[in-house]
Protein backbone atom coordinates (compact mmCIF):
# COMPACT_ATOMS: atom_id res chain seq x y z
CA UNK A 1 0.00 0.00 0.00
CA UNK A 2 1.59 3.21 -1.08
CA UNK A 3 0.41 6.06 1.04
CA UNK A 4 2.97 8.54 -0.08
CA UNK A 5 1.79 11.23 -2.46
CA UNK A 6 -1.00 9.86 -4.65
CA UNK A 7 -0.38 12.53 -7.23
CA UNK A 8 -0.42 15.97 -5.72
CA UNK A 9 3.13 16.76 -4.77
CA UNK A 10 3.48 19.03 -1.80
CA UNK A 11 5.87 21.38 -3.52
CA UNK A 12 9.17 21.13 -1.64
CA UNK A 13 10.20 24.74 -1.71
CA UNK A 14 13.83 24.84 -2.60
CA UNK A 15 14.50 27.73 -0.26
CA UNK A 16 13.47 25.78 2.82
CA UNK A 17 15.29 22.68 1.65
CA UNK A 18 18.60 24.44 1.40
CA UNK A 19 17.96 26.52 4.50
CA UNK A 20 19.31 24.05 7.05
CA UNK A 21 16.95 21.42 5.73
CA UNK A 22 14.06 22.67 7.87
CA UNK A 23 10.57 21.53 6.87
CA UNK A 24 9.03 23.59 9.66
CA UNK A 25 10.94 26.68 10.69
CA UNK A 26 9.97 28.80 13.68
CA UNK A 27 12.20 31.77 14.47
CA UNK A 28 11.85 34.30 17.28
CA UNK A 29 8.17 33.52 17.76
CA UNK A 30 6.36 35.64 20.36
CA UNK A 31 2.69 35.57 21.22
CA UNK A 32 1.09 38.10 23.55
CA UNK A 33 -2.62 38.10 24.28
CA UNK A 34 -3.88 41.62 24.83
CA UNK A 35 -6.77 41.91 27.26
CA UNK A 36 -8.87 45.05 27.39
CA UNK A 37 -8.90 45.51 31.15
CA UNK A 38 -6.01 43.50 32.56
CA UNK A 39 -2.29 43.24 31.79
CA UNK A 40 -1.37 41.58 28.48
CA UNK A 41 -0.50 37.91 28.83
CA UNK A 42 2.73 36.67 27.30
CA UNK A 43 1.92 33.15 26.07
CA UNK A 44 5.05 32.38 24.08
CA UNK A 45 8.43 34.07 24.04
CA UNK A 46 11.41 33.65 21.75
CA UNK A 47 10.53 30.26 20.33
CA UNK A 48 13.11 28.96 17.83
CA UNK A 49 12.51 25.53 16.38
CA UNK A 50 13.37 23.67 13.22
CA UNK A 51 11.75 20.38 12.32
CA UNK A 52 13.25 18.16 9.62
CA UNK A 53 11.13 16.54 6.99
CA UNK A 54 9.74 13.24 8.25
CA UNK A 55 10.63 14.00 11.85
CA UNK A 56 8.33 13.27 14.81
CA UNK A 57 8.49 16.09 17.36
CA UNK A 58 6.45 16.35 20.54
CA UNK A 59 5.80 19.45 22.61
CA UNK A 60 5.25 19.04 26.34
CA UNK A 61 4.93 21.57 29.10
CA UNK A 62 2.98 22.54 32.19
CA UNK A 63 -0.63 23.55 31.97
CA UNK A 64 -1.08 26.93 30.32
CA UNK A 65 2.46 27.12 28.94
CA UNK A 66 1.18 27.92 25.47
CA UNK A 67 1.83 24.62 23.74
CA UNK A 68 -1.61 24.51 22.16
CA UNK A 69 -1.22 28.18 21.18
CA UNK A 70 2.02 27.27 19.45
CA UNK A 71 0.31 24.50 17.50
CA UNK A 72 -2.56 26.81 16.54
CA UNK A 73 -0.04 29.34 15.24
CA UNK A 74 1.50 26.59 13.09
CA UNK A 75 -2.01 25.73 11.88
CA UNK A 76 -2.65 29.36 10.96
CA UNK A 77 -5.57 29.60 13.37
CA UNK A 78 -3.95 32.12 15.71
CA UNK A 79 -1.92 35.14 14.67
CA UNK A 80 1.56 35.69 16.07
CA UNK A 81 2.85 38.84 17.72
CA UNK A 82 6.39 38.56 16.36
CA UNK A 83 8.68 36.11 14.59
CA UNK A 84 8.65 33.96 11.47
CA UNK A 85 6.84 30.71 10.87
CA UNK A 86 7.36 28.72 7.69
CA UNK A 87 5.99 25.34 6.70
CA UNK A 88 7.34 23.61 3.62
CA UNK A 89 8.66 26.93 2.41
CA UNK A 90 5.39 28.81 2.85
CA UNK A 91 4.94 31.65 5.30
CA UNK A 92 2.11 30.86 7.66
CA UNK A 93 -0.43 33.69 7.62
CA UNK A 94 -3.58 31.59 7.80
CA UNK A 95 -4.53 27.97 7.30
CA UNK A 96 -2.32 26.28 4.68
CA UNK A 97 -3.56 23.39 2.56
CA UNK A 98 -0.23 21.71 3.41
CA UNK A 99 -1.49 21.14 6.95
CA UNK A 100 -3.35 18.19 8.35
CA UNK A 101 -4.62 18.54 11.89
CA UNK A 102 -5.91 16.16 14.53
CA UNK A 103 -7.87 17.73 17.36
CA UNK A 104 -8.42 16.98 21.07
CA UNK A 105 -11.88 15.70 20.28
CA UNK A 106 -12.31 13.76 17.06
CA UNK A 107 -14.70 16.50 15.82
CA UNK A 108 -16.39 14.32 13.24
CA UNK A 109 -19.54 15.70 11.64
CA UNK A 110 -22.42 13.50 12.87
CA UNK A 111 -24.42 13.93 9.65
CA UNK A 112 -21.66 12.44 7.52
CA UNK A 113 -20.51 8.86 7.25
CA UNK A 114 -16.98 8.03 8.33
CA UNK A 115 -15.82 8.09 4.73
CA UNK A 116 -17.54 11.43 4.02
CA UNK A 117 -15.90 12.80 7.17
CA UNK A 118 -12.47 11.67 6.03
CA UNK A 119 -13.08 13.40 2.70
CA UNK A 120 -13.89 16.80 4.26
CA UNK A 121 -10.47 18.36 3.39
CA UNK A 122 -10.75 17.02 -0.17
CA UNK A 123 -14.18 18.58 -0.57
CA UNK A 124 -13.15 21.87 1.02
CA UNK A 125 -10.03 22.19 -1.12
CA UNK A 126 -11.81 21.11 -4.28
CA UNK A 127 -9.53 18.15 -4.97
CA UNK A 128 -10.31 15.21 -7.26
CA UNK A 129 -12.95 13.25 -5.33
CA UNK A 130 -12.39 9.98 -7.14
CA UNK A 131 -8.64 9.86 -6.70
CA UNK A 132 -8.74 10.94 -3.07
CA UNK A 133 -11.75 8.73 -2.42
CA UNK A 134 -9.53 5.75 -3.15
CA UNK A 135 -6.92 7.18 -0.81
CA UNK A 136 -9.53 7.65 1.92
CA UNK A 137 -10.46 3.99 1.60
CA UNK A 138 -6.78 2.99 1.82
CA UNK A 139 -6.29 5.10 4.94
CA UNK A 140 -9.42 3.72 6.61
CA UNK A 141 -8.23 0.23 5.77
CA UNK A 142 -4.85 1.03 7.28
CA UNK A 143 -6.32 2.13 10.62
CA UNK A 144 -8.69 -0.84 10.68
CA UNK A 145 -11.86 1.09 9.91
CA UNK A 146 -12.41 -0.32 6.42
CA UNK A 147 -15.70 -1.95 7.32
CA UNK A 148 -16.92 1.19 9.09
CA UNK A 149 -16.50 3.50 6.09
CA UNK A 150 -20.26 3.83 5.63
CA UNK A 151 -21.09 3.95 9.34
CA UNK A 152 -21.97 7.16 11.13
CA UNK A 153 -19.73 8.53 13.89
CA UNK A 154 -22.18 7.67 16.67
CA UNK A 155 -21.71 4.01 15.79
CA UNK A 156 -17.99 4.26 16.60
CA UNK A 157 -16.15 4.20 19.93
CA UNK A 158 -13.98 7.15 20.98
CA UNK A 159 -10.77 5.49 19.80
CA UNK A 160 -12.27 4.59 16.45
CA UNK A 161 -13.54 8.15 15.99
CA UNK A 162 -10.09 9.53 16.68
CA UNK A 163 -8.57 7.13 14.13
CA UNK A 164 -11.06 8.45 11.57
CA UNK A 165 -9.90 11.95 12.57
CA UNK A 166 -6.30 10.93 11.80
CA UNK A 167 -7.38 9.63 8.38
CA UNK A 168 -9.09 12.98 7.71
CA UNK A 169 -5.87 14.81 8.61
CA UNK A 170 -3.87 12.66 6.16
CA UNK A 171 -6.30 12.32 3.26
CA UNK A 172 -5.15 15.38 1.28
CA UNK A 173 -1.54 14.27 1.66
CA UNK A 174 -0.40 17.24 3.77
CA UNK A 175 3.25 18.13 4.25
CA UNK A 176 2.84 18.31 8.01
CA UNK A 177 0.59 16.60 10.53
CA UNK A 178 -0.28 18.69 13.60
CA UNK A 179 -1.78 16.89 16.58
CA UNK A 180 -3.31 18.69 19.56
CA UNK A 181 -3.50 16.25 22.50
CA UNK A 182 -5.28 13.80 20.22
CA UNK A 183 -5.53 11.00 22.76
CA UNK A 184 -6.25 13.03 25.90
CA UNK A 185 -9.91 12.02 25.99
CA UNK A 186 -9.24 8.29 25.66
CA UNK A 187 -8.85 5.77 28.46
CA UNK A 188 -5.34 4.57 29.28
CA UNK A 189 -5.59 1.26 27.42
CA UNK A 190 -7.00 2.77 24.24
CA UNK A 191 -4.42 5.50 24.47
CA UNK A 192 -1.47 3.06 24.51
CA UNK A 193 -3.02 1.21 21.63
CA UNK A 194 -3.48 4.45 19.68
CA UNK A 195 0.16 5.38 20.31
CA UNK A 196 1.29 2.15 18.69
CA UNK A 197 -1.14 2.75 15.83
CA UNK A 198 0.11 6.31 15.35
CA UNK A 199 3.74 5.16 15.16
CA UNK A 200 2.77 2.64 12.51
CA UNK A 201 0.82 5.25 10.51
CA UNK A 202 3.70 7.70 10.81
CA UNK A 203 6.19 5.11 9.58
CA UNK A 204 3.99 4.15 6.64
CA UNK A 205 3.12 7.69 5.59
CA UNK A 206 6.47 9.32 6.27
CA UNK A 207 4.79 12.52 7.46
CA UNK A 208 6.39 15.26 9.52
CA UNK A 209 4.51 15.30 12.84
CA UNK A 210 4.24 17.89 15.59
CA UNK A 211 2.34 16.48 18.57
CA UNK A 212 1.24 18.41 21.64
CA UNK A 213 0.67 16.14 24.64
CA UNK A 214 0.25 16.10 28.40
CA UNK A 215 1.87 12.71 28.70
CA UNK A 216 5.66 12.57 29.01
CA UNK A 217 5.87 8.79 28.42
CA UNK A 218 3.74 9.25 25.30
CA UNK A 219 6.09 11.97 24.03
CA UNK A 220 9.17 9.81 24.67
CA UNK A 221 7.64 6.73 23.11
CA UNK A 222 6.64 8.48 19.90
CA UNK A 223 9.19 11.19 19.24
CA UNK A 224 12.57 11.79 17.69
CA UNK A 225 12.76 14.96 19.74
CA UNK A 226 10.74 16.31 22.66
CA UNK A 227 10.42 20.07 23.04
CA UNK A 228 9.96 21.00 26.70
CA UNK A 229 8.27 24.34 27.29
CA UNK A 230 8.54 26.22 30.57
CA UNK A 231 5.61 27.65 32.48
CA UNK A 232 4.18 30.99 31.36
CA UNK A 233 5.63 32.73 29.53
CA UNK A 234 6.25 29.65 27.39
CA UNK A 235 9.89 29.36 26.41
CA UNK A 236 11.83 26.37 25.23
CA UNK A 237 13.41 24.94 28.37
CA UNK A 238 15.10 22.04 26.63
CA UNK A 239 14.93 20.00 23.45
CA UNK A 240 15.54 16.34 24.26
CA UNK A 241 16.80 14.00 21.55
CA UNK A 242 15.19 10.62 22.10
CA UNK A 243 17.67 8.08 20.79
CA UNK A 244 15.63 4.92 21.12
CA UNK A 245 15.81 2.41 18.27
CA UNK A 246 13.01 2.26 15.74
CA UNK A 247 10.69 0.60 15.06
CA UNK A 248 9.55 0.83 18.66
CA UNK A 249 6.89 -1.13 20.47
CA UNK A 250 5.53 -0.58 23.97
CA UNK A 251 8.18 -2.82 25.54
CA UNK A 252 10.64 0.00 24.81
CA UNK A 253 8.99 1.99 27.54
CA UNK A 254 9.95 -0.58 30.14
CA UNK A 255 13.62 -0.09 29.29
CA UNK A 256 15.99 1.90 31.46
CA UNK A 257 16.93 4.23 28.64
CA UNK A 258 13.33 5.29 28.12
CA UNK A 259 13.01 5.79 31.88
CA UNK A 260 16.02 8.11 31.84
CA UNK A 261 14.38 10.29 29.17
CA UNK A 262 11.09 10.42 31.02
CA UNK A 263 12.85 11.40 34.26
CA UNK A 264 14.92 14.04 32.54
CA UNK A 265 11.83 15.71 31.09
CA UNK A 266 9.85 15.33 34.28
CA UNK A 267 12.52 17.19 36.25
CA UNK A 268 11.56 20.38 34.39
CA UNK A 269 8.03 20.07 35.69
CA UNK A 270 8.99 19.23 39.24
CA UNK A 271 10.86 22.52 39.36
CA UNK A 272 7.77 24.47 38.34
CA UNK A 273 5.48 22.06 40.24
CA UNK A 274 2.35 22.43 38.05
CA UNK A 275 1.57 19.55 35.73
CA UNK A 276 -1.74 18.27 34.51
CA UNK B 1 3.42 0.58 29.73
CA UNK B 2 4.83 -2.93 29.77
CA UNK B 3 2.60 -4.95 27.49
CA UNK B 4 3.92 -5.42 24.00
CA UNK B 5 1.40 -5.05 21.24
CA UNK B 6 2.28 -6.25 17.76
CA UNK B 7 2.94 -3.06 15.87
CA UNK B 8 1.12 -4.19 12.77
CA UNK B 9 -2.22 -5.18 14.23
CA UNK B 10 -5.29 -3.57 12.71
CA UNK B 11 -8.03 -4.94 14.94
CA UNK B 12 -10.60 -2.58 16.42
CA UNK B 13 -10.28 -1.18 19.90
CA UNK B 14 -9.24 -2.99 23.06
CA UNK B 15 -11.92 -5.04 24.86
CA UNK B 16 -14.68 -3.31 26.78
CA UNK B 17 -15.78 -1.15 23.87
CA UNK B 18 -18.70 -2.33 21.83
CA UNK B 19 -20.15 0.83 20.33
CA UNK B 20 -23.01 -0.86 18.54
CA UNK B 21 -24.19 -2.80 21.60
CA UNK B 22 -26.04 -0.07 23.48
CA UNK B 23 -28.02 1.01 20.42
CA UNK B 24 -29.17 -2.58 19.89
CA UNK B 25 -30.41 -2.88 23.48
CA UNK B 26 -32.27 0.41 23.07
CA UNK B 27 -34.08 -0.82 20.00
CA UNK B 28 -35.12 -4.13 21.51
CA UNK B 29 -37.02 -2.61 24.42
CA UNK B 30 -38.82 -0.03 22.34
CA UNK B 31 -42.19 -1.81 22.31
CA UNK B 32 -41.78 -3.86 25.47
CA UNK B 33 -44.75 -3.04 27.71
CA UNK B 34 -42.87 -4.06 30.86
CA UNK B 35 -40.20 -1.48 30.02
CA UNK B 36 -42.70 1.15 28.95
CA UNK B 37 -46.00 0.81 30.85
CA UNK B 38 -47.23 4.06 29.25
CA UNK B 39 -47.85 2.07 26.07
CA UNK B 40 -50.80 0.51 27.93
CA UNK B 41 -51.68 3.39 30.23
CA UNK B 42 -52.19 6.05 27.56
CA UNK B 43 -54.94 4.12 25.69
CA UNK B 44 -56.39 2.96 29.03
CA UNK B 45 -56.92 6.56 30.17
CA UNK B 46 -58.58 7.32 26.84
CA UNK B 47 -61.01 4.41 27.16
CA UNK B 48 -61.88 5.37 30.76
CA UNK B 49 -62.51 9.00 29.78
CA UNK B 50 -64.75 7.99 26.87
CA UNK B 51 -66.71 5.57 29.07
CA UNK B 52 -67.23 8.19 31.80
CA UNK B 53 -68.29 10.74 29.18
CA UNK B 54 -70.66 8.32 27.49
CA UNK B 55 -72.39 6.89 30.53
CA UNK B 56 -71.78 9.10 33.58
CA UNK B 57 -71.88 12.67 32.32
CA UNK B 58 -75.36 12.40 30.62
CA UNK B 59 -76.78 11.88 34.13
CA UNK B 60 -75.85 15.46 34.99
CA UNK B 61 -75.60 17.37 31.68
CA UNK B 62 -78.11 17.61 28.84
CA UNK B 63 -77.10 16.04 25.55
CA UNK B 64 -77.56 19.23 23.52
CA UNK B 65 -75.04 21.04 25.74
CA UNK B 66 -72.44 18.31 25.86
CA UNK B 67 -73.23 15.50 23.42
CA UNK B 68 -72.01 11.99 24.27
CA UNK B 69 -69.16 10.47 22.24
CA UNK B 70 -71.53 8.27 20.23
CA UNK B 71 -73.50 11.33 18.99
CA UNK B 72 -70.23 13.01 18.05
CA UNK B 73 -69.17 9.91 16.09
CA UNK B 74 -72.57 9.91 14.35
CA UNK B 75 -72.15 13.57 13.45
CA UNK B 76 -68.58 12.96 12.31
CA UNK B 77 -69.66 10.15 9.99
CA UNK B 78 -72.42 12.36 8.64
CA UNK B 79 -69.89 15.14 7.94
CA UNK B 80 -67.31 12.85 6.38
CA UNK B 81 -69.90 11.49 3.91
CA UNK B 82 -70.92 15.02 2.89
CA UNK B 83 -68.97 16.41 -0.13
CA UNK B 84 -69.59 19.94 1.17
CA UNK B 85 -67.54 19.12 4.26
CA UNK B 86 -64.59 17.99 2.14
CA UNK B 87 -64.80 21.29 0.32
CA UNK B 88 -64.44 23.16 3.63
CA UNK B 89 -61.56 20.91 4.64
CA UNK B 90 -59.77 21.53 1.35
CA UNK B 91 -60.10 25.30 1.73
CA UNK B 92 -58.64 25.30 5.23
CA UNK B 93 -55.86 22.95 4.16
CA UNK B 94 -54.97 25.17 1.22
CA UNK B 95 -54.95 28.34 3.36
CA UNK B 96 -52.83 26.70 6.06
CA UNK B 97 -50.31 25.13 3.69
CA UNK B 98 -49.77 28.18 1.49
CA UNK B 99 -49.57 30.41 4.57
CA UNK B 100 -47.19 27.97 6.24
CA UNK B 101 -44.88 27.84 3.23
CA UNK B 102 -44.81 31.63 2.88
CA UNK B 103 -44.32 32.22 6.62
CA UNK B 104 -41.70 29.55 7.10
CA UNK B 105 -39.89 30.34 3.84
CA UNK B 106 -39.54 34.03 4.59
CA UNK B 107 -38.53 33.22 8.18
CA UNK B 108 -35.69 31.02 6.86
CA UNK B 109 -34.47 33.77 4.53
CA UNK B 110 -34.69 36.55 7.10
CA UNK B 111 -33.33 34.34 9.90
CA UNK B 112 -30.31 33.42 7.79
CA UNK B 113 -29.62 37.07 7.00
CA UNK B 114 -29.99 38.10 10.64
CA UNK B 115 -27.77 35.32 11.96
CA UNK B 116 -25.03 35.76 9.35
CA UNK B 117 -24.86 39.51 8.73
CA UNK B 118 -24.18 41.59 11.80
CA UNK B 119 -25.54 44.80 10.28
CA UNK B 120 -28.84 43.16 9.33
CA UNK B 121 -29.15 41.81 12.85
CA UNK B 122 -28.49 45.17 14.51
CA UNK B 123 -30.87 46.95 12.17
CA UNK B 124 -33.80 44.55 12.14
CA UNK B 125 -33.72 42.78 15.51
CA UNK B 126 -35.48 45.62 17.41
CA UNK B 127 -38.38 45.44 14.96
CA UNK B 128 -38.52 41.67 15.18
CA UNK B 129 -38.67 41.80 18.97
CA UNK B 130 -41.26 44.58 18.93
CA UNK B 131 -43.50 42.87 16.39
CA UNK B 132 -43.14 39.53 18.13
CA UNK B 133 -44.88 40.86 21.23
CA UNK B 134 -47.98 41.82 19.23
CA UNK B 135 -50.69 39.16 19.72
CA UNK B 136 -50.96 38.06 16.10
CA UNK B 137 -54.48 36.64 16.49
CA UNK B 138 -55.68 40.17 17.23
CA UNK B 139 -54.58 41.19 13.74
CA UNK B 140 -57.08 38.87 12.06
CA UNK B 141 -59.91 41.47 11.75
CA UNK B 142 -57.44 43.89 10.20
CA UNK B 143 -56.32 41.33 7.62
CA UNK B 144 -59.95 40.62 6.69
CA UNK B 145 -60.48 44.34 6.11
CA UNK B 146 -57.31 44.59 4.05
CA UNK B 147 -57.44 41.34 2.11
CA UNK B 148 -61.16 40.51 2.00
CA UNK B 149 -63.29 37.49 2.80
CA UNK B 150 -61.47 35.16 0.43
CA UNK B 151 -58.41 32.94 0.85
CA UNK B 152 -55.85 35.76 0.94
CA UNK B 153 -56.65 37.12 4.40
CA UNK B 154 -56.41 33.60 5.90
CA UNK B 155 -53.17 32.86 4.09
CA UNK B 156 -51.68 36.09 5.43
CA UNK B 157 -52.88 35.21 8.94
CA UNK B 158 -51.39 31.70 8.72
CA UNK B 159 -48.12 33.09 7.33
CA UNK B 160 -47.75 35.78 10.01
CA UNK B 161 -48.52 33.45 12.87
CA UNK B 162 -46.14 30.68 11.72
CA UNK B 163 -43.40 33.16 10.82
CA UNK B 164 -42.10 34.08 14.28
CA UNK B 165 -41.50 30.69 15.90
CA UNK B 166 -39.64 29.69 12.74
CA UNK B 167 -37.59 32.89 12.65
CA UNK B 168 -36.41 32.50 16.24
CA UNK B 169 -35.50 28.86 15.64
CA UNK B 170 -33.55 29.62 12.47
CA UNK B 171 -31.55 32.37 14.19
CA UNK B 172 -30.83 30.20 17.23
CA UNK B 173 -30.09 27.14 15.10
CA UNK B 174 -27.62 28.84 12.79
CA UNK B 175 -25.79 30.13 15.85
CA UNK B 176 -25.74 26.76 17.56
CA UNK B 177 -22.92 25.36 15.44
CA UNK B 178 -20.11 23.87 17.51
CA UNK B 179 -17.02 26.13 17.55
CA UNK B 180 -14.67 23.12 17.34
CA UNK B 181 -16.33 21.95 14.13
CA UNK B 182 -15.98 25.41 12.60
CA UNK B 183 -12.33 25.50 13.65
CA UNK B 184 -11.78 22.08 12.11
CA UNK B 185 -13.13 23.26 8.76
CA UNK B 186 -11.12 26.48 9.02
CA UNK B 187 -7.88 24.54 9.43
CA UNK B 188 -8.62 22.60 6.27
CA UNK B 189 -9.14 25.90 4.44
CA UNK B 190 -12.94 26.13 4.22
CA UNK B 191 -14.56 29.37 3.04
CA UNK B 192 -17.39 31.04 4.97
CA UNK B 193 -19.89 29.63 2.50
CA UNK B 194 -18.47 26.12 2.89
CA UNK B 195 -18.61 26.44 6.68
CA UNK B 196 -22.23 27.54 6.39
CA UNK B 197 -23.17 24.67 4.14
CA UNK B 198 -21.15 21.94 5.84
CA UNK B 199 -21.59 22.84 9.53
CA UNK B 200 -23.96 25.71 10.29
CA UNK B 201 -26.89 24.53 8.22
CA UNK B 202 -26.81 20.88 9.38
CA UNK B 203 -26.35 22.06 13.00
CA UNK B 204 -29.48 24.18 12.61
CA UNK B 205 -31.60 21.30 11.31
CA UNK B 206 -33.03 20.17 14.68
CA UNK B 207 -34.01 23.80 15.39
CA UNK B 208 -35.49 24.25 11.94
CA UNK B 209 -37.61 21.15 12.40
CA UNK B 210 -38.76 22.40 15.79
CA UNK B 211 -39.81 25.61 14.03
CA UNK B 212 -41.61 23.66 11.30
CA UNK B 213 -43.39 21.59 13.91
CA UNK B 214 -44.73 24.62 15.78
CA UNK B 215 -45.24 26.52 12.52
CA UNK B 216 -47.55 24.02 10.85
CA UNK B 217 -49.83 23.81 13.90
CA UNK B 218 -49.84 27.62 14.16
CA UNK B 219 -50.65 27.94 10.47
CA UNK B 220 -53.80 25.83 10.88
CA UNK B 221 -54.70 27.94 13.90
CA UNK B 222 -54.18 31.12 11.89
CA UNK B 223 -56.35 29.94 9.02
CA UNK B 224 -59.20 28.93 11.34
CA UNK B 225 -59.05 32.22 13.25
CA UNK B 226 -59.14 34.07 9.94
CA UNK B 227 -62.23 32.11 8.96
CA UNK B 228 -63.88 33.02 12.26
CA UNK B 229 -63.60 36.69 11.47
CA UNK B 230 -65.06 36.58 8.01
CA UNK B 231 -65.31 33.78 5.49
CA UNK B 232 -67.72 31.88 3.28
CA UNK B 233 -65.99 28.53 3.49
CA UNK B 234 -63.47 26.53 5.51
CA UNK B 235 -63.53 24.54 8.73
CA UNK B 236 -63.54 27.70 10.84
CA UNK B 237 -66.61 28.89 8.95
CA UNK B 238 -68.22 25.46 9.41
CA UNK B 239 -67.47 25.64 13.13
CA UNK B 240 -69.29 28.97 13.37
CA UNK B 241 -72.25 27.62 11.33
CA UNK B 242 -72.69 24.60 13.59
CA UNK B 243 -72.44 26.99 16.53
CA UNK B 244 -75.22 29.23 15.19
CA UNK B 245 -77.38 26.15 14.66
CA UNK B 246 -76.62 24.97 18.16
CA UNK B 247 -75.32 21.72 16.65
CA UNK B 248 -72.82 20.99 19.42
CA UNK B 249 -72.15 17.46 18.19
CA UNK B 250 -71.35 18.95 14.79
CA UNK B 251 -68.93 21.40 16.43
CA UNK B 252 -67.16 18.56 18.18
CA UNK B 253 -66.94 16.67 14.90
CA UNK B 254 -65.16 19.64 13.28
CA UNK B 255 -62.89 19.96 16.33
CA UNK B 256 -61.98 16.29 16.02
CA UNK B 257 -61.11 16.80 12.37
CA UNK B 258 -59.00 19.86 13.18
CA UNK B 259 -57.15 17.97 15.92
CA UNK B 260 -56.46 15.03 13.63
CA UNK B 261 -55.20 17.48 11.02
CA UNK B 262 -52.79 19.03 13.52
CA UNK B 263 -51.62 15.62 14.69
CA UNK B 264 -51.03 14.39 11.14
CA UNK B 265 -49.04 17.51 10.30
CA UNK B 266 -46.99 17.10 13.46
CA UNK B 267 -46.17 13.46 12.74
CA UNK B 268 -45.36 14.25 9.13
CA UNK B 269 -42.79 16.83 10.26
CA UNK B 270 -41.38 14.43 12.85
CA UNK B 271 -41.11 11.72 10.23
CA UNK B 272 -39.25 14.07 7.87
CA UNK B 273 -37.00 15.09 10.76
CA UNK B 274 -36.09 11.50 11.49
CA UNK B 275 -35.22 10.95 7.84
CA UNK B 276 -33.37 14.21 7.19
CA UNK B 277 -31.89 15.15 10.58
CA UNK B 278 -31.40 11.57 11.70
CA UNK B 279 -28.19 12.16 13.68
CA UNK B 280 -29.76 14.30 16.41
CA UNK B 281 -32.19 11.51 17.20
CA UNK B 282 -29.50 8.84 17.19
CA UNK B 283 -26.98 10.72 19.31
CA UNK B 284 -29.70 11.22 21.91
CA UNK B 285 -30.28 7.47 21.95
CA UNK B 286 -26.58 6.86 22.44
CA UNK B 287 -26.35 9.46 25.20
CA UNK B 288 -29.24 7.87 27.12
Amino acid sequence: MSLRAPGRQTSPATAAETDTDAWIRVAGLDKTYKARRSEPTVALQGIDLSVRRGEFVSVVGPSGCGKTTMLKILAGLVSRTAGDVQIAGNDVNGPLPEIGMVFQAATLLPWRTVRQNVLVPVEVQGLDKEKYGARADELLEMVGLGEFADSYPYELSGGMQQRAGICRALVHDPAVLLMDEPFGALDAMTREYMNVELLRIWQQSGKTVVLVTHSIPEAVFLSDRVVVLSARPGRIAEIVDVELDRPRDLSVMASDRAGVYVERIRRHFNATSVID
Amino acid sequence: MTTATPAGSTVSDPPGQSPKGSAAVERKSRFDVRERPELLLVPAVFVVLILVWQFLIPLFVDDYVLPVPSSIVDSLIQQLTDPLFWGHLEVTLRESLIGFLIGVGSAILLGTAISQVRLVEKTLMPYVVAFQTVPKVALAPLFVVWFGFGLTSKIVMAAVISFFPMLINVIEGLRAADADRIQMLTVFGASKLQIFRMVRLPSAMPFIFAGLDIGIVFAILGAVVGEFIGAKEGLGYLLLQTNYNFDIAGMFAVLVVLSVLGLLAHFLIRFAQRKIAFWAEESRVIAA
